[in-house]
């Protein structure tokens, strides 16, 4: 079905309505060109919050002029992809909930849970235009766009021309296009009306990235001025969980709050006095806020794939779970939603703002009262944590064969393990890419298995909750019997429920039994050496 | 992706007109649809308006020095591609039988694409043969058009043989009545017993009609310039028994009564 070449596109010079005609004369010598449609249409570009299909190298369009409307996925170059009709759809919209077929499972593979997102709009007149050889074959499609108005940019577009081949007539295509450019009047274009109009606006598709940080900058002002970013990333974040768009919003939120609870916690000295206490309680307030509905998210988010594990119990055994875990998320979420809302979020946010943008704006003190700069600060704390790493693993002692480490040695590990990331990921526009890359990938092996172990311990826990509350809520008799298993479906779901707890406790084993290795892997990485932070740390 | 053959060993059947009509519903239904015109008479590309050459002929797609996806040709109609007829496809038995496991050839061709296709038409020439062979090899269902004469009868009933002695998978098999003439005596007696005693035999029949005919004249699939007609209603309904039956779901404009205009 793809089209396997290019889609020559033009800006017409004279957008007067005879655009039609003059693409038929130009074309004359060697094609026929017939209109298909003609029709107001509004046209809507759609993309995650994050650009994933931009990055993947896709465009979106929702067509309006027909009943139904049209979604088309093309490449950025406008080849076609896949489309289909779309008889009802409000944006946003999860990928999984468009209709079955070719363009949801292309959607999904390159979105996954992300929602897609409303980017442009335009609207305006659409001409359709088949371009014939001399046997009438349709050889390219032809798109005459007159878009009047578009957002962003809320500028009138110039009328374009998309010229798009027929699979297997790209040599076609080409004379066409080269005809068109001999007749003057239609310039070729590099860019797609969704690119023009993003560009208009300054929009740049792609994930956000933190103003790059300078070494010689004063660590203070620095740090305030990362943290003002963070504060944007949450208010952001937050506004897309209370309309509970898609999941990593509130991921992405715990995200900016655990960075900044770091912050506070491995570099809050160098803010000014008094600053991390008035504050670190209220950003573990806002985290604590959102963890539960974040647990129920990744219990339902991997549901299938755990249920898939079961060997003796089936799938259908755990629907009961999976309707307690939507119960449950519903009731957190409005917690959650209230808590966003409420007076003291606000409050927290401005009060933050206020303080960091003082921070920002007051006079650089003189040099011994101005504190580190931004490098010399980096270098103390990434081999501090990395030390206290390494002290903390070492403590382990080689794997014997037997349980391994103790639980708690294992959770003090991941604690480092994680300040010594958030370090990294903080300060990382300090360090050259590559290095970074791999000073992060060398952790990250010791961290997953960490995480895999936490991850089945929290999930065990969360099961034997869970157990403990559907029993409970099971009325001896009469209650709400309609909204609860019966005691033969309960019990099936907690015996799968079972199943899925010992498995996890396997994963834990496996995991307990692997940490050792990983962390002799870690140590022997030399993360320090990786980010030329070695001198520093043997002067230490 | 399903694959589907037009196939008999009778010609002038009305293979061609199934296979161009049935992939362009299927096509028009969401379903990404690729119609292979393996007959070296060419008719399903000519009713598409497609050159029928392929670079390197049967024995260039074959011997692998051609993949088959660079030959392939987009249609008028949305969803629908086509993989033209060449005139060299007449000596394909030469090329198969010079080939690695010559019976399974075609199934090796086609699996490349199950990525981009959901559903493969073949439009298979009149014969027994090793392309024969390699077509019910390679479908997962055979439908047959049936002429109710009693020669078309027993030439069912050979091929149904046939396909019982396949080693392997063997297809499912679906007959459909074609050129069905209700006045004649002949025809409705035959088509009641064979409904009555194969498992095999749709319950629509496709009947002889001019408009089938004229699909060469439009160079269109019926339901693309006729779509209110009796016949586009027919074929309709035989896809829709062609899906049921081969477990395919999704909507299905094409049970609409409008017509899928090129585009």
């Amino acid at each position: 079905m793809l089209a396997t070449g290019r889609c020559p596109e033009f800006v017409i010079e004279t957008g007067d309505g005879t655009a039609p005609d003059r693409i038929a004369a130009a074309l004359a010598p060697r094609f026929a060109v017939v209109q298909e449609t003609r029709r107001r249409e509004r046209q809507v570009w759609l993309d995650t919050f994050d650009w994933r299909l931009h990055a993947a190298g896709l465009e979106l369009r929702q067509l309006n002029g027909g009943l139904p409307s049209e979604l088309v996925l093309t490449t950025v170059a406008g080849e076609p992809v896949a489309a289909q009709p779309l008889p009802a759809a409000r944006w946003p919209a999860l990928p999984g909930g468009l209709p079955a077929g070719p363009l949801r499972d292309r959607l999904l593979s390159v979105a996954g849970v992300r929602a897609l997102l409303p980017q442009a709009r335009a609207e305006g007149t659409m001409t359709r235009l088949r371009v014939l050889d001399g046997e009438g074959k349709t050889v390219a499609r032809i798109e005459l766009q007159d878009a009047v108005l578009a957002t962003p940019g809320a500028a009138a577009l110039p009328p374009r021309l998309v010229l798009t081949p027929v699979r297997g007539y790209q040599g076609a295509t080409d004379r066409a296009a080269r005809l068109l450019a001999a007749a003057g009047g239609f310039v070729p274009s590099s860019r797609s009306a969704y690119q023009t109009m993003l560009a208009s606006a300054g929009h740049q598709p792609g994930p956000a990235k933190g103003a790059a940080l300078a070494a010689a900058t004063p660590a203070r002002a620095a740090l305030a001025a990362t943290l003002l970013e963070l504060a944007d990333t949450i208010e952001v974040n937050a506004q897309y969980v209370i309309r509970d768009v898609d999941t990593e919003f509130l991921h992405d939120l715990r995200v900016a709050v655990r960075r900044v609870r770091s912050v506070l916690k491995l570099a809050g000295d160098v803010l000014p006095p008094g600053f991390t206490g008035r504050f670190a309680g209220e950003f573990k307030w806002l985290g604590d806020l959102t963890t539960p509905v974040r647990d129920l998210d990744v219990h339902l988010d991997g549901f299938g794939a755990t249920a898939a594990r079961l060997a003796a119990a089936t799938p259908a055994d755990l629907e009961p779970l999976r309707a307690e875990l939507g119960r449950r998320r519903r009731t957190e979420r409005t917690r959650l939603v209230r808590g966003l809302r409420s007076a003291r979020f606000t409050s927290l946010l401005a009060a933050w703002r206020a303080e960091l943008q003082d921070v920002v704006n007051r006079p650089a003190p003189r040099r011994r009262a101005a504190g580190p700069d931004t490098g010399t600060l980096a270098a103390e704390r990434i081999s501090r944590a990395y030390r206290r790493l390494i002290k903390r693993g070492a403590a382990l002692g080689p794997a014997t064969g037997g349980d391994g480490p103790p639980a708690a040695d294992l959770h003090a590990l991941r604690k480092r393990g994680k300040e010594l990331r958030y370090l990294l990921e903080f300060f990382g526009s300090l360090y050259e890419p590559a290095a970074l890359r791999r000073a992060v990938k060398d952790l990250k092996g010791l961290q997953d298995c960490l995480g895999g172990f936490q991850d089945a311990e929290v999930q065990q826990d969360g099961i034997r909750q869970f157990a403990t509350a559907m029993l409970a809520a099971r009325p001896a008799s009469g209650g709400d019997r309609a909204a609860r298993p019966d005691a033969a479906v309960l019990a099936a779901t907690l015996l799968a429920m079972g199943e899925l707890t010992a498995a996890l406790h396997a994963d834990q084993a496996r995991a307990r039994a692997e940490v050792s290795g990983r962390f002799a892997e870690f140590a022997g990485a030399g993360l320090l050496r990786t980010l030329g932070l070695a001198g520093r740390v043997d002067r230490a | 992706m399903k694959i589907f053959a037009t196939y008999n060993i009778k010609g002038g059947v009305g293979k061609t007109s199934a296979a161009v009509n049935l992939a362009y519903l299927a096509g028009a239904a969401g379903h990404r649809t690729l119609l292979w015109d393996l007959d070296p008479q060419a008719a399903a590309s000519y009713v598409f308006r497609v050159k029928p050459r392929v670079k390197g002929g049967a024995k260039g797609l074959i011997h692998g020095a051609r993949p088959l996806d660079g030959a392939i040709k987009g249609t008028d109609f949305d969803g629908l591609d086509l993989l033209p007829a060449d005139f060299t496809y007449r000596n394909m038995d030469l090329a198969l039988d010079k080939a690695k496991r010559p019976r399974r050839q075609i199934a090796r061709l086609l699996g490349p694409l199950a990525a981009e296709y959901d559903i493969v038409f073949l439009d298979c020439p009149p014969s027994i043969s090793l392309v024969s062979e390699n077509i019910l090899h390679a479908v997962s269902t055979l439908l047959v058009p049936i002429i109710p004469t009693t020669l078309s009868e027993r030439t069912f009933d050979q091929l149904t043989a046939f396909i019982e002695r396949l080693d392997g998978d063997r297809p499912d098999v679906l007959a459909f009545f074609s050129m069905l003439d209700r006045r004649k005596r002949l025809h409705r007696d035959i088509a009641e017993r064979l409904a009555a005693s194969r498992p095999a035999v749709a319950t629509t029949a496709i009947p002889a009609m001019t408009l089938v005919e004229q699909m060469a004249v439009h160079r269109a699939p019926v339901p693309a310039f006729a779509p209110r007609s009796a016949a586009a209603q027919r074929y309709r309904a035989l896809w829709a028994e062609l899906r049921t039956r081969s477990g395919l779901t999704g909507p299905d404009p094409a049970a609409s009564l409008n017509g899928h205009a090129p585009g």
